[in-house]
Parts: C-alpha cells; sequence; structure tokens
C-alpha cells in the first residue's frame, strides 16, 4: 500500500534510516513484487527518457491548431543574448519548460510527469539544473524517486487531473514534485523536501484548468514556466531554513477541498478562464470546431 | 490508483494522456482483440473525443493503435500515412453515443476471411482505457492483465469447461465476468488471470462445442 502521506513516509525513513527516495523506492518493490534494481532500471529509463526528449525539440514545429510550438526557440534565442532579468541558469530552466511543452502540444514523445500538460516542469528544473553542474547521475535519479513519491501522496489525498481538481492539480502537483526533487538534490533533509513541496503547492493554490478550445497548448505550454520557476523559488527557500507554517499533508488536503469547490466551467472544460475570453472564441472559430 | 510509473510516466506521444496516449491504447487493443491488422475500420467519435479529438490528434492516435503502434511510437503522427502506405482503410466519423463515457470511440474492423468486430471503448486518463462494448455485448475490462475474452452459446456447462482448461494448465483465475446477450443467445466470459494462457489451452477451448470464438490479451506480449 502506497504512503497516503508525507507523515507515514517520515515514520518509515526514520524507523529505517533511510533517506526519502530509499523509502519511495522499497515501497513500490514491495507493492509491485520486484526486485529494488528492476525498480531503478525503469527510474533510469524514466530520467533517460525525459532527457531524450526534451532535445528533440524542434523551432520550426508549430502544433496542429498552429497555437504553439516556437517557443522554446524564442527563449533560448533570447538567453543566449545574455541579457535576461532571470539570470542565465534560469532563463535556462524557462527555455526547456518552453521546450518540453510545446512538444507535448507538436505530438513529440514526452514523459508524463504527473501528466502530459504538465510534463515541463519536472526536466526543466532536473535535466538543467544535472547539466549545469557535477552532480552524478545517481543522485538525479534518486531525485525522480522523490519526485514520484511526492506525486504519489498527492494522487492518494487530492488528484491529478485538471478535470478534478484544475491546474493546481497537474503544474501544481508538477511543481510540488520538482520543488522537493531539487531540493533533496541539492542536500536538503526529507523535512525540508516536505516544506518545498507545501510551500510550491501554496503558491500555486487556486490555478484553474482553463485550456483555449479543450486543447492542451495555451496557457498549459507558459504554465510549466511558472510551475518551474515556482519550484526553484520553493525549494530556495526551503534550503534557506524558512519552513511552511502548514504541514505538506494539510496543505494537499486544502488543495483537495479547494479543487472540489472549483466550478466546473474550470476544471478542463475549455468553458472559463482564459478559454472564455474573446481572443479563445476567436481562435476555435478559425479551428472551426 | 497505480503505483509510482503512473505518477512519473507513461513515456508517451503528446498531447494529451487520455485523448491521445489513451486513443492509441483503444486502437491497439481493439486490434488484439480482432487478432490481426484490419483491412478496413470504421470509426467513431463520441463526446470530448469528437469535440476536441482533432486538436488533441485522437483520430490520427486511434489509427496509429489499430495499426499496432505503441502510445509512445513517433510515427503516431504520420500514421494516417502508414495506414495509406499498408493498405488499412479507415473513415473517422463523430457520433452521439447514448449514455457513453465522453472520452468513447466505436471501432468496426473488417477484414476478408475474418468475422466484422466491434467494440467500444473509453479513455479514463492517465493513458488507461476501459473496454465497455463487443460486437454489442457489454463486457468491461482494461487490457492491463492477462485477459481471456471467450464467445460462447450462452447453455449450461461453457463456465465450467474454461475453469477446467485454466486449471488444467495450473492458471489462476483473478476476476471472471460474464454477459449475455439473451438467455440461450451469445455470451462473453471475461477472465482475468494470474498467468500467461497458453496457446495450447485456447485452441483446446476452441475445439469445444459452444465455444465460438477465444481471444487472448497479453499486456506484455508483442501485438499481433
Amino acid at each position: 500500500m502506497s504512503y497516503q502521506s508525507m507523515n507515514e513516509a517520515k515514520e518509515r525513513c526514520e524507523r529505517e534510516e533511510i533517506p526519502f527516495w530509499k523509502a519511495i523506492q522499497l515501497e513500490d518493490a514491495e507493492e509491485r513484487g520486484i526486485e529494488v534494481e528492476d525498480s531503478w532500471n525503469k527510474m533510469k529509463y524514466m530520467w533517460q527518457s525525459m532527457q531524450d526528449a526534451l532535445d528533440a525539440y524542434e523551432p520550426d514545429l508549430i502544433s496542429r491548431s498552429g497555437l504553439v510550438g516556437k517557443e522554446g526557440g524564442l527563449m533560448e534565442a533570447y538567453r543566449e543574448k545574455g541579457n535576461t532579468l532571470c539570470g542565465d541558469f534560469m532563463a535556462k530552466v524557462m527555455t526547456n519548460a518552453l521546450k518540453m511543452g510545446c512538444n507535448n502540444a507538436c505530438m513529440k514523445r514526452i514523459v508524463a510527469a504527473p501528466t502530459a500538460g504538465a510534463c515541463g516542469v519536472l526536466p526543466a528544473v532536473l535535466v538543467t539544473y544535472y547539466r549545469e553542474f557535477d552532480v552524478p547521475e545517481e543522485t538525479m535519479i534518486e531525485a525522480m524517486y522523490v519526485a514520484a513519491g511526492l506525486g504519489q501522496i498527492i494522487a492518494n489525498r487530492a488528484y491529478l487531473a485538471g478535470a478534478s481538481g484544475g491546474c493546481q492539480a497537474e503544474i501544481g502537483s508538477g511543481s510540488g514534485m520538482a520543488a522537493g526533487a531539487i531540493c533533496y538534490v541539492r542536500g536538503g533533509s526529507t523535512g525540508q523536501i516536505g516544506d518545498a513541496c507545501a510551500m510550491a503547492l501554496k503558491n500555486l493554490m487556486g490555478l484553474v484548468c482553463d485550456p483555449v478550445g479543450g486543447l492542451v497548448e495555451v496557457p498549459c505550454v507558459k504554465r510549466n514556466v511558472g510551475g518551474a520557476v515556482n519550484a526553484m523559488a520553493a525549494a530556495d527557500m526551503a534550503l534557506a531554513g524558512i519552513t511552511s507554517k502548514i504541514p505538506v499533508d494539510q496543505v494537499i488536503d486544502a488543495m483537495k477541498e479547494v479543487g472540489d469547490k472549483m466550478d466546473v466551467s474550470l476544471r478542463e472544460t475549455g468553458v472559463g478562464g482564459v478559454a472564455g475570453s474573446l481572443a479563445a472564441e476567436k481562435v476555435v472559430k478559425r479551428m472551426n470546431m | 490508483m497505480g503505483n509510482i510509473f503512473d505518477i512519473l510516466g507513461p513515456v508517451m506521444v503528446g498531447p494529451s494522456s487520455s485523448h491521445t496516449a489513451g486513443a492509441a491504447r483503444i486502437g491497439l487493443i481493439a486490434r488484439q482483440l480482432y487478432g490481426r491488422q484490419p483491412e478496413k475500420a470504421t470509426v467513431y467519435l463520441h463526446g470530448s473525443f469528437a469535440a476536441t479529438g482533432k486538436g488533441h490528434g485522437t483520430d490520427k492516435a486511434l489509427i496509429a493503435g489499430l495499426l499496432g503502434m505503441l502510445p509512445d511510437d513517433m510515427r503516431i503522427p504520420s500514421s494516417f500515412e502508414v495506414a495509406k502506405e499498408e493498405g488499412m482503410e479507415f473513415t473517422i466519423q463523430n457520433k452521439d453515443i447514448k449514455e457513453a463515457h465522453p472520452n468513447t470511440a466505436q471501432i468496426i474492423m473488417e477484414a476478408e476471411g475474418v468475422p466484422t468486430m466491434t467494440i467500444q471503448a473509453y479513455s479514463i486518463g492517465g493513458g488507461r482505457i476501459r473496454v465497455c462494448k463487443l460486437d454489442g455485448l457489454d463486457v468491461n475490462f482494461s487490457g492491463e492483465s492477462c485477459t481471456l475474452i471467450i464467445r460462447n452459446v450462452d447453455e449450461p456447462g461453457r463456465i465450467m469447461e474454461v475453469a477446467a482448461a485454466l486449471s488444467k494448465a495450473e492458471i489462476n483465475v483473478a476476476t471472471m465476468q460474464v454477459f449475455r446477450d439473451k438467455r440461450g443467445g451469445t455470451a462473453v466470459m471475461v477472465v482475468e488471470t494470474d498467468q500467461i494462457v497458453p496457446k495450447t489451452a485456447i485452441d483446446d477451448l476452441e475445439s469445444k462445442p459452444g465455444i465460438i470464438r477465444v481471444k487472448f490479451l497479453d499486456p506484455n506480449g508483442t501485438t499481433v
């Protein structure tokens, strides 16, 4: 039975004196009746697939609706000029989030993490970091377990689908997972991993799912940037010793409550939010949907 | 809820786990149930599949699945061209299917010398699906486990025969469902098993009177 709360996972970590990622890996092996090596190899495959997916970006592709596709290339060219507001590393994070979002919209291969619409957040944070700093690949795969474990706790207590809980459940969850994962890479404790996740989730709580024309394009591609940048900020806060005054389990419960109260027009129906704007109506009309 | 690789994963061609990856899987399961690549496929899209299917590549993904492609196959965007090369004719239309799940597809498969088959399935998110109708009969399975599908005449003793054949092959039954159109009519048994059902057991079953057709879905097996 997978962990129903961060508390439960933390208790096991303390009892068995193991890191958070190990508790997640052991649970996966126990649940599926496999060896830990098999679990590790599958996670390694996911990590490799994420990197391959990122590298497959093509700046000239555009999505079937014609709305997105070039954003990754535009951001990359802008960063290369060396005059970004956010600094070089963060600009790379943003570029990679856009590339993955565009890849997804353009029917290229991606790793849903936790969903296809939010597939850019985790690689934008983890792959960008891995390529910029000297860090062993094993640490990154361990961080993938951290992300997966946090995602599973969110899935068990709330949800990961925009149709169920709005975009807070997709980009919000992806951001919380990435925050905890990168916090771990930088040496954060299990407590700090939970704090980073909690802060990232709180910052995006209430985010609605309002895709124009019902497509995973606008505003989804750019929201991956929001999720990635937010994850980095939340991890830095946790590493600075700033704690979440609300424990992560209770933040997830609050997210569930907010999602339940969210009007159906704001849950992936393509009706409310920016999907209901005049510009969106024009797009839909042009696409003859 | 599944395992951690339902959270980190699947690896898939975008843009949507429900409308693209799930659609490819519906096509693939349909092909496996049919036992071969159809020469002609008629596809109907219902609900959200009809409304946003084009933008999500639902149409291309369904055809890709019928051609035997997995949800992470890079050829999904060009599946229409592949179908042409391989000589699989297809049509795709929207249709309002009564009381169906919003992400529903109905597929009619035809080939010379093989009886026509109609399946209806829906996508539940995360790339996972449920098959809900097989040739007009209600069924309910995901194709995620080993699944034996038996079409038989609705008469006494058929379930026992299947149970005996599985027992003889040392196959453990995980779940078993039975459906029929009417008393004494056509029935379907959907049996999920813990082990792979060997071909000998399938041939053995098929030779029994009252058993019309037997199909086996191996979730990890190569596609037909």
